[in-house]
């Protein structure tokens, strides 16, 4: 059996038509200024580039930036003068500060907008929700198809070791930079895309490298309301073309502020910790010897769970030093017909945003009525249920620490997933995936063979 | 620190409670500071003998920091960032924390703050807060007996307690280990260190109180009044270093509510010079009266418009102003404030960006920092 859902894809692009009207163009010339084949040769792009640095920088950095105006404020400045460039050139589908938005009374402090533009124009289309890695397609849309003029700057780490700033760097083709481009139906100001090595159409699946970039994106903001997240497939991402999203609001979400209990350290200081008393339940891991070390168990987690067929949303916050993972299965309620219609009668798709407490409402009544109740009743609908979500988790930690140790040894064989404990019972598909996981021991597991 | 920034925060300090207060203030044993949230950085702008005593720094290494110069690895996120929402919606907070000394070791405190406000301003003049170490009460016995009422009742406990076994054997067992034991965990104040704590700020006011009373400009522990732009918002426009001004364009004749120190600094106005005037008070005679008209125009329109413009400064000396102006609006959608940025034409960006870029990032933040700042429903909204 194969699992759709129906839904309105979010035009992220002005290039976005519907897939039959895409395709239809291609055939022809481009003379749209993209950023594929035809257009690169000769195309100039800001670039920003960062310093790789090895942990966090600590508070202290951030407060001599501050006080001098050096370089970690730029991305911030450079973000949003570029956004705000776009926004007079009119090229978002509405002005998202038009749109009306609150805090809903409560405990949690849930945040509701309510627009009814995002999703006019598009009309449903199917997604498969059952396959969290599904291969690039190049016919679908995928970001090397948006106008330059939709990209704000590349975003790569630099050759020196300094931060720096060219104001019109060729696009080099060879070296596949990563960009920054705008979201056309922005959910909140500031709202961007991050796409890794755009030109090597990367499917939309975590890798270390990838995770790290969007890491460094959050830590180079340096703003504690600029929030990067990301969506698996089948957790609410529409494009399979690996993306980050981003984008101000300077409100702390719920899920940051919900209550967490330490659930263990790993080796290299990584510290994983779960939320209780929130309606999604989830991991949040902080800390680490270094930044690789944060960012790689994150990505081990992430690994694992595609691999292994678990729909997750991730959400970087506090400027990178707190991130949080949540498993999902919202999808596949909803293709398994057992999500109720009154919560479908919303169109809210839980994705990150959503899952960490803001929720974008398309009806005007929907929005006038929204308590914390509501909000509740939806994300509890989201999350795994508890027994699941030991079982993720504890795989989950397996994994983590099963990455760890073989850093240190490098020519791991396959004999080697024979070490671990004898798998839990009752986790069904979940086993067999990890064992999978297990046996081959790297990224590359299941997918493309 | 630079000593422009020196200045303001002697200033900060004099201008409200006189010299004299400082002196008051030292005689009181406890460990507190004030910040001013007007300065950009919010910066310390007082310490008491205690504080420097317990985090081992001198007052130079600390008057012109902000309080997180004391958080380190080990502190907890999420209540630095319930301090973050407490000071950006004004109001106190009270929570265990933990900072490191100078030499490095962290300990554990018990971190009360609260706004102190201007009584004619209606806005927030500093925050005061008063940290209390906690202190460690001697180790658990071995034998189970009791032992679980002492973790419930004061000392350090885990972060939930859940009476699972496993958690009551991890406390015990680390017994022989106090020093992570006293980082790991989330510590507890007790009753009489959250006394303390109360009785401290309470002494630290009513000095303020007493002080602000000589120089005639008046703090209090309650709000009055409304202010030009809230407190919030206020501390988010001041993060932000460049030279704007806010104008409020649903009061008559369009005052500025709000100016920023790098306008100030280039206008060579006081704030209170210039805030409740009309933006034309910088122009002169040679202005060029149809910048003017576009500047009008726009404004009408709610359209962002980009001028050059000849500008006054209060000594005479004019200037040519790049001057961009937008509509900016708030959480209910509707146009609180129009920005308008300076910027002095020939400056130049070390970062390389251009002129109508920089005008464009101030644009950006202030949008986000207005949009915010009215969401919740106690903020204002039009
Ligand atoms: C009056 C006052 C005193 C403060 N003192 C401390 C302190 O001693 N230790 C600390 O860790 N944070 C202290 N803080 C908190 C930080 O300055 C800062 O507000 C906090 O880290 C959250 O904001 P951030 O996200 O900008 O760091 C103090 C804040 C205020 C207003």
């Amino acid at each position: 059996m194969m699992l759709r859902i129906k839904r309105v894809p979010t035009v992220v692009s002005n290039y976005q038509k519907d897939e039959g009207e895409d395709a239809a163009r291609r055939g022809g010339g481009c003379g749209r200024n993209c950023l594929q084949k035809c257009c690169i040769p000769g195309a100039k792009l800001p670039l920003y580039t960062f310093k790789r640095v090895e942990e966090i920088p600590g508070d202290k950095c951030v407060l001599e930036h501050d006080d001098n105006q050096a370089p970690v404020a730029f991305l911030d400045s450079l973000l949003l003068g570029q956004w705000e460039d776009r926004m007079q050139r009119g090229l978002f589908r509405y002005d998202v500060t038009a749109c009306e938005t609150k805090v809903i009374p409560g405990r949690c402090g849930f945040m509701a907008q309510l627009n009814e533009g995002r999703h006019l124009k598009k009309r449903p289309t199917e997604f498969r929700v059952d396959k969290v890695l599904q291969p690039f397609d190049g016919n679908k849309f995928n970001f090397t198809k948006v106008g330059q003029e939709e990209v704000l700057f590349q975003f790569d780490a630099s050759e020196d070791g300094e931060v720096q700033f060219f104001p019109d760097a060729p696009v080099d083709a060879d070296s596949s930079p990563s960009v920054v481009a705008i979201n056309v139906s922005p959910i909140e100001y500031g709202h961007v895309l991050l796409i890794p090595r755009i030109l090597e159409c990367l499917p939309q699946r975590i890798d270390r490298e990838s995770f790290l970039l969007a890491l460094y994106m959050a830590i180079e903001a340096g703003n504690p309301y600029f929030r990067l997240g990301y969506n698996s497939l089948g957790a609410f991402a529409t494009i399979n073309h690996l993306h980050f999203q981003a984008y101000y609001l300077a409100v702390p979400f719920p899920i940051e502020k919900a209550p967490t209990r330490k659930v263990t350290t790993l080796g290299d200081g990584v510290k994983i910790s779960e939320l209780f008393d929130y309606p999604v339940r989830g991991l949040v891991f902080e800390g680490g010897n270094t930044l690789q070390d944060l960012s790689n168990a994150v990505s081990d987690a992430c690994i694992f769970l595609q691999d292994n067929n678990i729909p997750h949303n991730v959400l970087i916050a506090d400027c990178g030093k707190r991130i949080f993972l949540l498993p999902q299965c919202y999808a596949e309620k909803q293709a398994l017909g057992e999500v109720s219609s009154e919560l479908l009668d919303t169109q809210v798709n839980p994705a990150v945003w959503e899952i960490s407490g803001h929720m974008v409402l398309k009806r005007k009544k929907d929005y006038e009525e929204a308590s914390e109740e509501n909000a509740w009743r939806l994300l509890a609908e989201v999350s795994l249920s508890e027994e699941r979500f030991e079982e993720v988790k504890a795989l989950i930690f397996e994994a983590c620490s099963y990455t760890l140790s073989e850093k240190e040894d490098e020519h791991l064989t396959q004999g080697a997933g024979d070490d671990k404990p004898p798998p839990l019972e009752g986790t069904g598909s979940i086993n067999k995936g990890r064992n999978c996981n297990m046996v081959s021991g790297t990224q590359e597991c299941l997918v493309l063979q | 620190m630079e000593p422009p920034q020196l200045g303001l925060i002697e200033q900060s300090f004099n201008s409200r409670y006189s010299n004299w207060a400082r002196e008051a203030l030292d005689e009181l044993p406890d460990n507190f500071t004030i910040t001013d949230p007007c300065i950009s950085g919010h910066p310390i702008v007082f310490a008491s003998r205690g504080f420097l005593k317990m985090s081992g720094y001198s007052r130079d290494q600390v008057i012109g920091r902000n309080g997180r110069m004391f958080q380190g690895p080990n502190t907890c996120r999420r209540s630095v960032m319930e301090i973050r929402e407490a000071i950006r919606e004004e109001r106190g907070v009270e929570i265990s924390l933990l900072n490191y000394r100078k030499d490095g070791t962290p300990f554990w405190m018990l971190f009360r703050m609260t706004p102190v406000f201007g009584k004619d301003e209606g806005r927030v003049i500093h925050f005061v807060a008063v940290q209390v170490p906690i202190l460690r009460r001697r180790q658990r016995r071995r034998n189970g007996e009791g032992l679980c009422d002492e973790i419930l009742s004061n000392s350090c406990r885990r972060e939930v307690c859940s009476s699972s076994s496993v958690e009551l054997a991890g406390v015990s067992a680390a017994d022989s280990d106090c020093r992570a034991l006293e980082i790991e965990e989330k510590c507890e104040a007790s009753d009489t260190e959250k006394q303390l704590a109360a009785t401290a700020i309470s002494n630290v006011l009513s000095v303020l109180t007493h002080y602000s009373e000589s120089t005639g400009r008046l703090v209090c522990e309650k709000r009055f009044g409304p202010s030009l732009v809230s407190s919030s918002l206020h501390i988010s426009l001041g993060r932000i270093k460049q030279s704007f001004v806010l104008v409020d364009p649903h009061l008559p004749d369009i005052p500025i509510v709000y100016a920023s120190d790098a306008f100030l600094r280039m206008a060579g106005y006081a704030r209170n010079e210039v805030l409740g005037q009309n933006y034309r008070f910088l122009t002169g005679v040679d202005t060029d009266h149809s910048a003017l008209h576009q500047i009008k125009q726009s404004i009408q329109a709610q359209q962002a418009c980009s001028v050059r413009i000849l500008h006054y400064r209060k000594d005479k000396s004019s200037f040519w102003n790049l001057l961009h102006i937008s509509p900016v609006r708030n959480a209910t959608g509707k146009i609180a404030y129009f920005v308008g940025v300076q910027i002095e034409e020939g400056s130049v960006d070390r970062h390389g960006l251009s002129p109508e870029m920089r005008q464009l990032s101030v644009v950006g933040s202030i949008k986000v920092a207005v949009r915010s700042s009215s969401m919740s429903s106690s903020s204002k909204s039009s």
